[in-house]
């Protein structure tokens, strides 16, 4: 596993209040003027900054109605919608960027997800939980319980959270896929990247939540 | 309007000295407009109003777009009715479309029958009324003639058009034959084209017109009665439409009318008949037969798609339009579906797009009425679109 880069650049960025650490990870890995696509935007967080910061071309999927107006009244173009019916609606190859960020263990076909991110964006980006994070495994091993973290805050029987997966796991998805991972980060519970995590064992057992830079084989 | 003269922007004055409320323009004098089915209008008159002031580089340019039977009135006191604007809820100080910020144009659409040109209208020709020897007119063709209202008023840009409806199809056809001139565009619960089952119930609507023995072939003018039942009942028939089932049980269940059992008769025993009956008759009262046969048949002709060479992105091919589509869930006319092909073609298009679909149990009329959610939601797109087009906040 190879580390996105020296993040000692992290603290001086100026950043507004309003974007999570992790998020401005993500909006890191994107060249300036690329055309994103962020699906399950939320409030438009990362995608303000990436116009404002990165003078990207970007456009949005969120699902939630209110996510939605906030989207709007930002001045976003925001589609409401769901990564597993309306992504399909997308050209191929109409963004450089395709984001995917905390929403993939939420749907209900994530390969299928994953090769429709790549097909609409020449890159895809994906962060999720790492359900191999020792403490997941530890609540699991020692409470008996289905886990639960900062990360992973709902109760088993009313979670959105369906096709958890650790970073191995997706490491190997990516395999079956024959996607390339171009780029990695290990995340910790306060959103911050892990240099020392990496190896893909490291990661796996220490990222609270994991972050890929995925590129088609072929493309 | 034989019986009037014009002033070509101001109110008119009939030769009995009364005024008819309204801004009228007379268009197409030199260059007739060339209308889709062929035929060439000209001159023809288009009834106007507007809200609000033009600013300096006529920048703030609303034009709103209206439904099937609406009229160039939707804030303030309509002065033909007496009643509230079909959109006074939108529009005025403070409001969504905010008079102290954009100038407003609203235009009575070609083949109406509130002052433009239309089949009630009085044909130079004849003397009479156009009737049927009016032309079949397009959404198109009613664009091109707001379009010409725009060049007459000197005003190049629209910072937005919006509509519903059939005010939506106005919409969409600005975007695709006058892309450049068009900042942001809000089509609301609206579809790229009419389906089998659309045009189906306007066909209802027009045999029932047309079964009226008082149509007489579209001359009841020359009869001096109106198609009465014939409308009435077309109207009945296209309101159902325009609601949804929730709304209408809600609203009405199965409660009886004044009465606590059944007549056993075909009177309205029932509230929904009784509902049904007064939109039917007060809709006589305000709307012409032939218009109701010319514009539910332009709705009908309405195939973005078709015009584009059958790909719908292709209507919107490079364009720089800013795009707000609204949907509601209710809306069985123009259901959600619709307006998720609008946005699938112009995400194709590569065109900035929003799109939200609002939960309300209130039907197609949703547009219409006192929807939060909706107003939530446009005046967050206009206010950003508005500082993107450097406009100010209102006053």
């Amino acid at each position: 596993m190879t580390v996105i880069s020296d993040d000692d650049t992290l603290s001086r960025v100026s950043r507004p209040q309003d974007i999570r650490v992790d998020l401005l990870l993500i909006a890191r890995a994107i060249p300036p003027g690329s055309r994103v696509l962020d699906v399950g935007c939320g409030d438009g967080a990362l995608m303000d900054y990436l116009v404002r910061e990165r003078d990207a071309d970007a456009r949005g999927i969120e699902l939630s109605q209110e996510g939605v107006n906030a989207c709007v009244a930002r001045g976003l173009s925001v589609v409401q919608g769901d990564a597993d019916t309306d992504l399909k609606d997308y050209p191929s190859k109409a963004f450089d960027y395709v984001i995917l960020s905390q929403t993939l263990q939420a749907t209900r076909k994530p390969k299928e997800v994953i090769r429709e991110l790549l097909r609409i964006g020449r890159h895809a980006i994906v962060s999720f939980p790492n359900f191999g994070f020792w403490k997941v495994r530890a609540k699991l091993f020692f409470g008996g319980r289905m886990p639960n973290t900062g990360t992973l805050d709902h109760p088993w029987y009313d979670t959105p959270n369906i096709h958890l997966c650790t970073v191995r796991d997706f490491v190997e998805l990516c395999e079956s896929l024959d996607v390339t991972i171009e780029e990695s980060l290990a995340i910790d519970s306060k959103g911050r990247p892990m240099r020392f995590a990496s190896r893909l064992w490291l990661a796996n057992l220490f990222a609270d939540q994991g972050l890929f830079v995925l590129r088609k084989n072929d493309s | 309007m034989s019986e009037g003269r014009k002033a070509a922007d101001g109110v008119e004055t009939t030769t009995d000295g009364s005024a008819r409320p309204g801004k009228f323009a007379v268009l197409g004098a030199v260059t007739p407009l060339k209308l889709d089915c062929g035929a060439e209008l000209g001159p023809f008159t288009v009834a106007y109003e507007t809200y609000g002031a033009l600013n300096a580089d006529k920048s703030n340019v609303v034009l709103v777009c209206h439904a099937l039977t609406g009229d160039q009135f939707p804030a303030g006191e309509n002065p033909l009715t007496g009643r509230t604007g079909w959109w006074d809820r939108m529009i005025g100080p403070g409001k969504v479309l905010d008079t102290d910020r954009y100038f407003i144009i609203c235009q009575n659409v070609l083949g109406s029958c509130y002052g433009t040109t239309g089949p009630k209208e009085i044909n130079p020709a004849t003397g009479e009324p156009y009737g049927l020897s009016f032309p079949v007119i397009t959404i198109r063709d009613m664009v091109r003639a707001q379009a010409m209202l725009l060049d007459h008023l000197g005003i190049d840009d629209l910072f937005c058009v919006i509509g519903g409806s059939m005010g939506g199809m106005q919409v969409l056809q600005w975007c695709a034959s006058f892309p450049e001139r068009v900042f942001s565009a809000v089509p609301i619960a609206t579809t790229s084209k009419h389906s089998a089952q659309n045009i189906a119930f306007h066909e209802v609507g027009r045999q029932a017109v047309m079964a009226d023995p008082n149509w007489h072939g579209g001359a009841y003018f020359r009869h001096g009665v109106v198609p009465h039942a014939g409308l009435a009942v077309a109207r009945m028939a296209a309101h159902i439409t325009y609601m949804s089932e929730a709304g209408l049980t809600r609203r009405f269940g199965r409660n009886l009318q004044d009465r606590d059992a059944f007549t056993y008769g075909f009177g309205a025993d029932f509230q929904v008949e009784s509902y049904l009956r007064h939109q039917g008759i007060t809709f006589v009262d305000r709307f012409d037969a032939n218009s109701y046969l010319y514009i539910t048949r332009a709705m009908d002709y309405f195939d973005l798609a078709a015009d584009s060479g059958g790909a719908l992105a292709k209507a919107f091919q490079g364009t720089s339009t800013r795009f707000c589509v609204v949907s509601f869930t209710s809306d069985w006319l123009y259901p959600t579906a619709e307006s998720r092909t609008i946005v699938h073609a112009l995400n194709a298009a590569a065109a900035r797009v929003s799109f939200v679909e609002i939960e309300s149990d209130k039907g197609h009329d949703s547009f219409l009425l006192d929807v939060p959610e909706m107003f939530t939601v446009l005046g967050g797109f206009l206010d950003a679109a508005a500082r993107a087009r450097g406009l100010g906040a209102g006053s």
